[in-house]
């Protein structure tokens, strides 16, 4: 019994590992999507196409620059920032007093188009990035599981990052700043405060987060242009668990799912891909603003 | 500015539905027109192995014959089925109730490929299936519509799956993309393992589309114990189970071995040298095999996005060549009436193209030629772009495929 027990044990340990990486990346595009809606009221359909171009973009850096895994971490997000900043002034800033759909249809249009340019170019298949080796020294060799350096460092990373943003928003002048803005723009306004640009770095911030996760992302999965929209629909239900614009929320959901979407591989891999959905659809049929959301 | 966004709006909600639709609509009558649908994966996974480079190789096909040089116009339309079989019945349906299709190529993705091969049927046109593995085409399913020409899973159990037991692998685990051809390929190839005395020790189901992270799949497979982790999967679901593998060293110490039973070699550019070598894997063909398929791939010219021929896209080139020549022989009025009437004139008529070299179709509409297998090069043993493979040997094809009887296919019984 007991052995019996400790087996199941043992199983679980490693998936429930493998699924903190998961998570770690369902916590970063889901607070990155959460910033947006929570700020701009805009529902980025466009994010899975900029966590794409995140890995890209690092993958070009290598490749046509020569700049390394560490050098892309930082410039990825800067590039691909600043593209959605572009985006930002030059058509999402027009949808703000609009319903949500209109954003949404936008933002999915865009990342259509972008998939599109991205496959036409690149083909279909994917590219190779091998990741650093320097993270072999993080390696983890037990005898129940061998767990590569780069996956621990993931979960380091997004974790680190998920609480740098949350402690921006929640304990600093431009937080409050931002959060008073989502509740009563032409107050702020009043104050002093540039409210629309505030906006458009938001949206550059919510942006350059997809990036960093597919900088993260490009030496585990193959860079090809359907790498984020395998991964937005999912994102899309973390949200709404998680309850549509909370920070707090996106990110312990992000984490938390990763784990469940990690055992049911074990318990019933078939289902491991509508796991996720199923808790959506419990969720809201007993708490329709989600587990963190407000009202 | 309101119409402005309506504009745009409009074309949003549009992009999505026009990749299902066929190109063109209008039906023009003439007798003497060959219409060639080329229905395959234009946007996901399968795109570099077929997509766009099927039609250029269908092109090339109608080019080559001469057809169109007696007067016969032959037009080529292509179409996304987007790896579903209701887009891929929708399209199939238009194009041949509307659009007078005479002749449907590729169509990869088992599940689709099988919705239309019923379909095809239905109608009384031509199928000729380069893309899809299952080997339910010409057993089970058969059709007399039908031809599979390029490879099936019996072929690649055959080759990959017995090179594998031959090298001592008998305990297998399967990691098998949940649809119609994973499950043909775990089938055919745990039949091929026990009928050699091998075992099945079990196997993990992965959904599909959608699946990108196989290391917890991995894991399982190696807890299992199983001397060979069989790879039931194809394209980007099988570039990720091997990356990741590689990066959970599943193979180290060399007690577990890697089977990728449905490799292309898009699959071996994209997961790039260092981390493919020492692969073993199956293909009716290389563009570099021999002095016919370099020359084959030379007349094809550049590729979308600079690729190199697959054995699918070979496959549509064989196999329209050798339709093209059949509706010759027998009169295109005569091969437009009836597809069945058109398949028997091609399974009369030895085939012979460049690609796949000297071969037959069977009854069962079974494409027969030579598998070979082969090993991925190290870098250093590459001497430069798309220098892939060594071969390691080659299977005939009255031994590569599976035997005329065993299929269970009713045209073979009548």
């Amino acid at each position: 019994m007991i052995e019996n027990l400790l087996f199941e044990l043992e199983m679980a340990a490693p998936q429930v590992i493998l699924g903190l990486v998961n998570g770690a990346f369902y916590a970063l595009l889901s607070l990155g999507l959460a910033i947006i809606f929570g700020m701009l009221n805009v529902i980025n359909f466009a994010h899975g196409a900029q966590f794409m171009m995140g890995a890209f973009v690092a993958w070009m850096l290598l490749a046509w620059a020569g700049i390394p895994y560490w050098g892309a971490l930082v410039l990825a997000p800067l590039i691909v920032g600043a593209f959605g900043v572009v985006i930002e002034r030059t058509m999402i800033a027009r949808l703000y007093k609009l319903d949500h759909l209109y954003g949404l249809l936008l933002t999915f249009g865009l990342a259509l188009i972008i998939e599109g340019v991205f496959r036409n170019g690149f083909g279909s298949s994917g590219l190779p990035y091998a990741p650093p080796a320097a993270f072999n020294a993080l390696n983890i060799d037990i005898p129940i599981m061998f767990l590569p350096g780069y996956r621990v460092w993931v979960v380091i990373a997004s974790f680190l990052v998920c609480l740098a943003t949350w402690l921006v928003i929640e304990k600093t002048k431009i937080g409050a700043y931002l959060r008073a803005a989502t509740e009563r723009p032409e107050l702020v306004q009043a104050f002093g405060v540039n409210v629309p640009r505030m906006m458009t770095l938001t949206y550059g911030a919510g942006v350059a987060l997809a990036a960093f996760a597919g900088v993260l992302a490009a030496p585990i999965y193959s860079v090809n242009p359907a790498m984020g929209a395998n991964f937005i629909i999912t994102v899309f239900a973390v949200v709404v668990i998680g309850g549509m614009g909370s920070i707090m929320g996106s990110v312990v959901t992000g984490f938390g799912l990763g784990l469940i979407e990690g055992l049911a591989r074990v318990v019933y891999p078939e289902a491991s891909a509508t796991v996720v959905f199923v808790i959506m659809a419990i969720v809201l049929l007993t708490r329709p603003a989600g587990l963190f959301g407000r009202g | 500015m309101t119409m402005n966004r309506r504009t745009l709006l409009g074309a949003a909600a549009a992009l999505p539905a026009l990749g299902g639709l066929p190109f063109r609509s209008a039906r023009a009558q003439a007798a003497n027109t060959i219409r060639i649908g080329v229905l395959n994966d234009q946007s996901g996974t399968y795109r570099d192995l077929s997509g766009p480079g099927s039609t250029q190789a269908v092109e090339l096909a109608v080019k080559e014959s001469g057809i169109t040089q007696r007067g016969v116009t032959v037009e080529v339309v292509q179409a996304d089925h987007q790896n579903r079989p209701d887009v891929g019945s929708t399209v199939v349906r238009q194009w041949i109730d509307r659009d007078g299709i005479d002749v449907v190529v590729d169509v990869p993705t088992s599940s689709v490929a099988l919705a239309v091969n019923t379909l095809v049927r239905e109608k009384n046109k031509v199928f000729l299936n380069s893309g899809a593995a299952t080997s339910d085409l010409t057993g089970a399913q058969c059709s007399p519509n039908t031809v599979h020409w390029t490879y099936d899973t019996y072929m690649l159990a055959n080759s990959t799956g017995g090179a594998m037991v031959r090298a001592g692998g008998k305990s297998w685990f399967f990691i098998t993309a949940d649809y119609a051809f994973g499950h043909a390929l775990e089938r055919d190839t745990g039949n091929f393992v026990k009928a050699q005395g091998g075992e099945v020790l079990g196997a993990v189901r992965t959904p599909f589309p959608g699946t990108t992270d196989f290391s917890s799949y991995l894991q399982q497979a190696q807890r299992s114990r199983a001397q060979v982790i069989g790879l039931a999967n194809a394209g980007g679901d099988t570039i990720n189970s091997i990356k990741q593998a590689a990066e959970f060293r599943i193979t180290r110490g060399g007690r577990v071995k890697l089977a990728g039973l449905l490799v292309f070699i898009t699959d071996v550019n994209s997961l790039g040298l260092e981390v493919a070598q020492g692969l073993v894997l199956s293909e009716t063909f290389y563009w570099d095999l021999n002095d016919k398929t370099r020359a084959f791939t030379q007349r094809l010219g550049a590729m979308p996005g600079n690729i190199k021929p697959s054995m699918v896209q070979a496959g549509c080139y064989g196999s329209v060549l050798h339709y093209l020549k059949a509706a010759g022989d027998m009169g295109v009025a005569a091969a437009k009436a009836s597809g069945v009437e058109a398949v028997n004139r091609m399974k009369a008529m030895p085939t012979s193209d460049d690609a796949f070299g000297d071969g037959t179709i069977r009854a069962d509409g079974r494409k027969i030629h030579p598998c070979y297998l082969f090993e991925v090069k190290a870098p250093s043993e590459s001497r430069g772009a798309w220098d892939y493979y060594k071969l390691l040997g080659t299977t005939a094809g009255d031994q590569a495929f599976r035997p005329v009887a065993d299929g269970g296919c009713a045209l073979v019984r009548s």
